[in-house]
């Protein structure tokens, strides 16, 4: 039995359908990166796993057990999950370490003093126990970023789920998350994540997966899939993509000299 | 008699009064509060079954004289058998009312919480109830002091109206006071001051209370 298992997924929101009959198997431990024009429905399907997204139709299995079951607690599911999102959403009134106690507390009901440790533990694995007592607003993006994802380190996730961590930060604040999730990568923990950083992917993953149209066009190991894909689709996208790099490269190039 | 020296001596009755026009102004601001904040997560929570009733009621008690309202609760009531006394109706009646004002005023609060601050605790698996309580109201709260502070300011000066039902607070002191010196030029020019000077206090120290509450960080 796969750890994750989605079959023949729809989903979106209202008349717009965005994922159109999806299926995918993700093993223990595998990276797994989702790549994709925006609008592909990479997100949604993220979403679809601890159904913040209500599927349409299909079926998903996370350790055997049916997700999109009406008669589960999703609640028991998203204990277990780790989600991270583009926006970082942390809680503006809490303090960071106020963030990182407040599913420990509320949802684990783990006792005061454990709380607190675990969350200083997962602070100081993201390089922010400096900053435990400073609001989310007081932080630039980056760091509210790390912090998210002590947040969700904290529950001690079987399954991380990372929503383009790192598009809403500027350019200079990308590497200081993608440094942290290297690390976590290397812990063992099951990571689907959707992302335009194609260096970071070849890194992590051991699978990328091309999504379009709500479809998944190709899939592979991050070498095959980046420097020899087969489909016409894929290609044209890799080059969309490496163009844009090349582009700023260049302008980047321009600027210092 | 010099008015000024006039209005010092009536002051003391008068501030006798105060007392009740404080007590009634924030007890119903207090029960319109308690309303309020239950009202909020039944509209949201159970939209189909609470919703409606909760918007009539709301449209009803916006919809009317407040005035009429506290002689329906004090003179009408009764008919039904629900006796109340004088201050207790009044409080009941703006407290009624300003359930309405503050139900709105939650309404927006809660709207303008970003949908993804429910994602994200959603995610880490809080339940609904605890969403609202610990993510939900603590935000919603804050975006609401402003507004709840104008309706507590609102609260003090419509509480004269239940002078009309006998109760002794500053107007109804004031009236009495008129009918024993026959100066209503200076006995109210006394009573607005009173209220003046509370309303304005009250709202001044309302800035202070939404500095404080203020999420660090926010830029507006």
């Amino acid at each position: 039995m796969a750890f994750l298992e989605i079959i023949d997924l729809v989903a979106g929101y209202d008349a717009n359908i965005v994922i159109k009959g999806l299926s995918m198997k993700v093993e223990e431990g595998e990276k797994v990166v989702i790549i994709g024009p925006s609008g592909s429905g990479k997100s949604t399907l993220l979403k679809c796993i601890v159904r913040l997204v209500e599927p349409k139709s299909g079926k998903i299995f996370f350790k055997g057990v049916e997700v999109t079951s009406k008669d589960i607690d999703i609640r028991k599911i998203r204990q277990r999950t780790g989600f991270v999102f583009q926006n970082y959403n942390l809680f503006p009134h809490m303090t960071v370490l106020q963030n990182i106690l407040l599913p420990l507390r509320v949802v684990k009901k783990m006792p005061k003093e454990e709380a607190l440790k675990k969350a200083l533990s997962v602070l100081e694995k993201v390089g922010m126990l400096e900053y435990k007592d400073a609001y989310p607003l007081q932080l630039s993006g980056g760091q509210q970023q790390r912090v998210a994802i002590a947040r969700a380190l904290a529950m001690d996730p079987e399954l991380m789920l990372l929503d383009e961590p790192t598009s809403a930060l500027d350019p200079e604040l990308v590497d200081e998350v993608l440094d942290i999730l290297r690390k976590v990568a290397k812990q063992g923990i099951t990571l689907l994540i959707v992302t335009h950083e194609l260096d970071f992917a070849e890194d992590v993953a051991d699978r990328i997966i091309f999504m379009e149209d709500g479809k998944i066009v190709e899939e592979g190991p991050p070498h095959k899939l980046l420097y020899n894909p087969e489909k016409q689709r894929t290609k044209l996208f890799l080059r969309r993509i490496l163009k844009r790099l090349h582009n700023k490269t260049i302008n980047q190039e321009i600027n210092s000299n | 008699m010099n008015p000024v020296f006039f209005i010092i001596e009536i002051l003391p009755f008068l501030l006798q009064g105060l007392w009740m026009t404080i007590y009634v102004s924030f007890a119903s601001f207090a029960l319109g509060f308690l309303l309020a904040v239950l009202f909020a997560p039944l509209r949201i929570f159970t939209k189909e079954i609470a919703d409606p009733p909760i918007t009539a009621y709301v449209e009803v008690f916006r919809g009317t004289p407040v005035l009429v309202q506290l002689l329906f609760i004090y003179f009408g009531l009764p008919s039904l058998g629900i006796k109340l006394d004088p201050v207790l109706a009044g409080i009941v009646a703006l407290g009624l009312n300003s359930a309405a004002y503050q139900s709105e005023i939650f309404r927006s609060a809660l709207k303008a919480i970003p949908n993804e601050q429910v994602l994200a605790a959603e995610s880490l698996g809080l339940s609904n109830i605890q969403i609202y309580r610990y993510v939900i109201l603590p935000q919603a709260l804050r975006v609401a002091v402003p507004s709840l502070i104008n309706e507590i300011v609102a609260l003090i000066k419509e509480s004269s109206l239940v002078s009309i039902i006998g109760v002794a607070e500053l107007t109804r002191r004031g009236e009495y006071l008129v009918a024993i010196t026959f100066k209503p030029l200076e006995v109210f020019t006394a009573v607005a001051l009173v209220y003046f000077i509370v309303c304005y206090t009250t709202s001044r120290l309302a800035k202070v209370v939404e500095k404080k509450f203020k999420i660090p960080g926010y830029r507006e």
